[in-house]
């Protein structure tokens, strides 16, 4: 049975979900590939840039600005869009959104929906509820609309279908389409999903989008993507309604100026998105005329009082962090067990649910510090996750079921040993006589028990060599 | 110029080779290496994973030892990045102001062993003779946090006799990760097969880096493969030939 799923409640531990992904060889070809294109795109931006670097600094400015006064911003954000025509709602919960947003569709009852891609619907599982309670979505983003028809889970921020490639995409239109002979030329696809979608465009009466920035000062939202699909959702609808994250919110429409250049850079590794579309309130005769903002927290507000983790919260969901990073380029987005993959997901995803799932997460890296390097608004991600590493170990010390944890037992006697200079040389001493057991006549270790079979199931290890350093140094006679 | 070696734990206890040769090189250039033997640990592995709380002491011992030193040298990227990222870190969270203060007095005189050379002592060519196939792998907390950059490469480039042959993805991970090799090792073996293939492409004989950590991890699958490549500190390249 696949371990697979998005919900952190049910999903099985990284390094096992990992696991069974690891065998899906064209999987990760096709991440490895995708994200490799990506990255190249990226760098090849980044570099025509010569204040790339200020730009970032700008962007973490920005963004650290917003959160440390975001009560204020988010109040002010909600007076200019309400004075702009529209309506704002705010949501605890994903319970929450998911019952304003119902309301609101069957207050105009609706029974479809168009939407564009968001990561906070996916996140607050609202496709589903919408279906529950007989209200038809339809995604409206080409790689969305690949994963519904094929009833697959999202495993990137920017491009959640990079997992399959286009013979595969072919495979699935040709059949849920009914097109037997439709090539897997990406245009003959793009063309395919375009008359899909047209009729849908043109009947459909409300929308959800989700949204990249709201705008304080101006009470404007601000979506950009790059296939126009979006664009339509929001200019055809009568109703439209955007849900997003309490952090999505920046204090002035000039702060547009930085965010839009290192925003697409770093996504798709475009100078500008092909569709920029920013809206305040209504204006008769002209696009939606009942126009919601539901103001999601989710778990958002307790993450912000964390002075080291509220960092989190500066993220702009570029997805460069997963696209740098060789942990997510071996798994794809899958294997981290929720919407959120790769670095920013395994900060993100065990604090939005209080630290009571997705534990496995913040030790689902190497450390590396490629996805730091990236990231436009400077987000610290190792730091962040040895901070909630600890956490997780916090959270279990003085339970009597971490005195049987291998792990726990051996960094106890660890640190009681390097705290000591003639415990570490007692240790390094018998270490030398504990190992002969296991070393082979070659002088390597191929086999060792418990945890550290774990090492040697794919890795050999060299004997301890006869005299350890300080051994070799007090020979010499200088100590 | 007398200088403070911090070998690291485990370099005392399974590289001693590394230490062997920075000391030799050291000596060579005309310094005099002092080695405090109360050192044991920096702390690195216990924050990593978590365990803060004991990587505080462990911290707090290793400013004890070494705060008076003129320069210490470490043969170690991950180390010294535990040191100059996490030790005000934990010196601020610890409300440690004798810490944090001795922590801000302490780290400019803390060099990792090619910054030493190359930023300290301004050389890049330290008279060494290596007369091998030679490809770098740049270990992430070198290139990521101590920005290393082409300091190493310099180096090796004066090395009379080292053929350098450049990695490909040099820059991409090899999957130790400290406890992660052993917590995700699927995703780590998955992650070191990458780079051994990168490695084997290159057909050198050697695989160096400024970290015994990631050699470490690089040898044990090449040697699970009979591949016909040894890993080895840049401190024993830039250290050889000195008899010559
Ligand atoms: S953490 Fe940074 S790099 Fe990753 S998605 Fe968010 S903004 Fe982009």
């Amino acid at each position: 049975m696949s371990l697979i799923t998005i919900d952190p409640r049910k999903a099985a531990p990284f390094p096992e979900a990992a696991a069974e992904i690891l065998r899906d060889t064209q999987l990760r070809k096709n991440v490895a590939h995708a994200t490799d294109v990506i990255q190249y795109k990226r760098a090849a931006v980044v570099a025509e840039k010569d204040d790339w670097q200020a730009l970032r600094d700008a962007g973490a400015t920005i963004r650290k600005e917003a959160l440390q006064h975001l009560d204020s911003y988010l109040e002010q954000f909600e007076q200019q869009f309400t004075r702009a025509g529209g309506h704002v709602h705010w949501a605890a919960d994903a319970e929450e959104a998911q019952r304003i947003v119902l309301g609101l569709l069957r207050e105009v009852q609706a029974t479809e929906i168009i939407k564009i891609k968001s990561m906070t619907t996916a996140e607050i599982d609202l496709n589903r509820n919408l279906a529950e309670n007989g209200i038809r979505a339809y995604e409206t983003d080409l790689a969305e609309l690949i994963l519904q028809l094929g009833a697959e889970l999202p495993s990137h921020l920017i491009a959640p279908a990079l997992h399959k490639n286009r013979q595969q995409v072919r495979e699935l239109f040709a059949r849920e389409m009914h097109l037997p002979n439709l090539t897997d030329d990406p245009p003959a696809l793009a063309e395919a999903a375009r008359l899909y979608l047209r009729e849908k465009f043109l009947k459909v009466k409300s929308g959800v989008c989700g949204a990249n920035f709201l705008v304080a000062d101006t009470g404007s939202v601000c979506i950009v993507e790059s296939e126009g699909n979006g664009r339509m959702c929001l200019t055809l609808p009568d109703t439209l309604i955007a849900i997003a994250g309490i952090e999505k919110v920046i204090p002035r429409f000039s702060n547009l100026e930085v965010l839009l250049q290192t925003l697409p850079r770093s996504a798709t590794g475009e100078r500008m998105n092909p569709y920029s579309s920013l809206w305040t309130g209504v204006t008769p005769g002209d696009g939606p005329r009942n126009l919601h903002v539901v103001l999601l927290d989710n778990g958002r507000s307790e993450i912000l009082a964390d002075t080291t983790s509220r960092q989190t919260l500066q993220c702009i969901r570029c997805g460069a962090c997963q696209n740098a990073c060789p942990v997510y380029r071996q798994t794809g987005g899958h294997a981290y067990g929720a919407v959120y993959g790769g670095p920013i997901g395994a900060i993100l995803t065990p604090q939005l649910f209080h630290m009571e799932h997705a534990q496995s997460l913040p030790y689902a890296s190497s450390l590396c510090g490629a996805c730091y390097e990236v990231c436009p608004v400077k987000i610290n991600i190792p730091e962040v996750l040895v901070y909630l590493r600890s956490k997780v170990v916090d959270q279990n010390r003085g339970k009597l079921a971490s005195v049987f944890n291998q792990e726990r037992v051996a960094m106890k006697m660890m640190a009681r040993i390097l705290l000591s200079r003639e415990r570490f040389e007692t240790a390094q001493r018998i270490a030398r006589v504990l190992e002969k057991p296991l070393v082979g006549k070659d002088g390597w270790i191929h086999w060792l028990p418990g945890l550290a079979g774990r090492w040697t199931a794919a890795r050999d290890l060299e004997a301890l060599p006869t005299q350890t350093f300080r051994e070799w140094w007090k020979e010499r006679g200088n100590a | 110029m007398r200088i403070s070696l911090f070998i690291t734990c485990y370099n005392d206890t399974l590289f001693p080779g590394t230490g062997k040769a920075v000391v030799a090189l050291l000596d060579r250039l005309g310094h005099q290496v002092v080695f405090p033997l109360e050192q044991t640990c920096c702390g690195q592995m216990h924050f990593n994973t978590g365990y803060r709380r004991e990587a505080y002491p462990l911290a707090k011992r290793f400013i004890s030892i070494f705060k008076d030193a003129e320069v210490v040298c470490i043969p170690s990227s991950s180390c010294v990045a535990m040191i100059r990222d996490y030790y005000p870190e934990l010196a601020r969270e610890n409300n440690d102001e004798q810490m944090v203060a001795e922590v801000k007095s302490l780290l400019p005189r803390i060099f990792e062993f090619t910054e030493l050379l190359t930023d300290h002592f301004k050389l890049e060519d330290v008279g060494a003779y290596f007369p091998h196939r030679v490809t770098y792998h740049a270990s992430c907390h070198g290139l990521r946090s101590l920005h290393l950059g082409d300091k190493p490469l310099r180096l090796l480039k004066n090395v009379r006799g080292l053929d350098l042959i450049e990695l490909q993805d040099t820059e991409r991970c090899c999957g130790f990760g400290g406890t992660f090799a052993v917590k995700n090792a699927e995703v780590s073996t998955a992650m070191l097969g990458d780079k051994v293939r990168s490695i084997l492409n290159t057909r050198a004989e050697v695989c160096t880096a400024c970290d015994n950590s990631c050699l470490m991890h690089i040898q044990g699958m090449l040697h699970r493969q009979y591949a016909g490549v040894r890993t080895l500190h840049i401190a024993e390249i830039l250290a050889a030939g000195a008899d010559q």
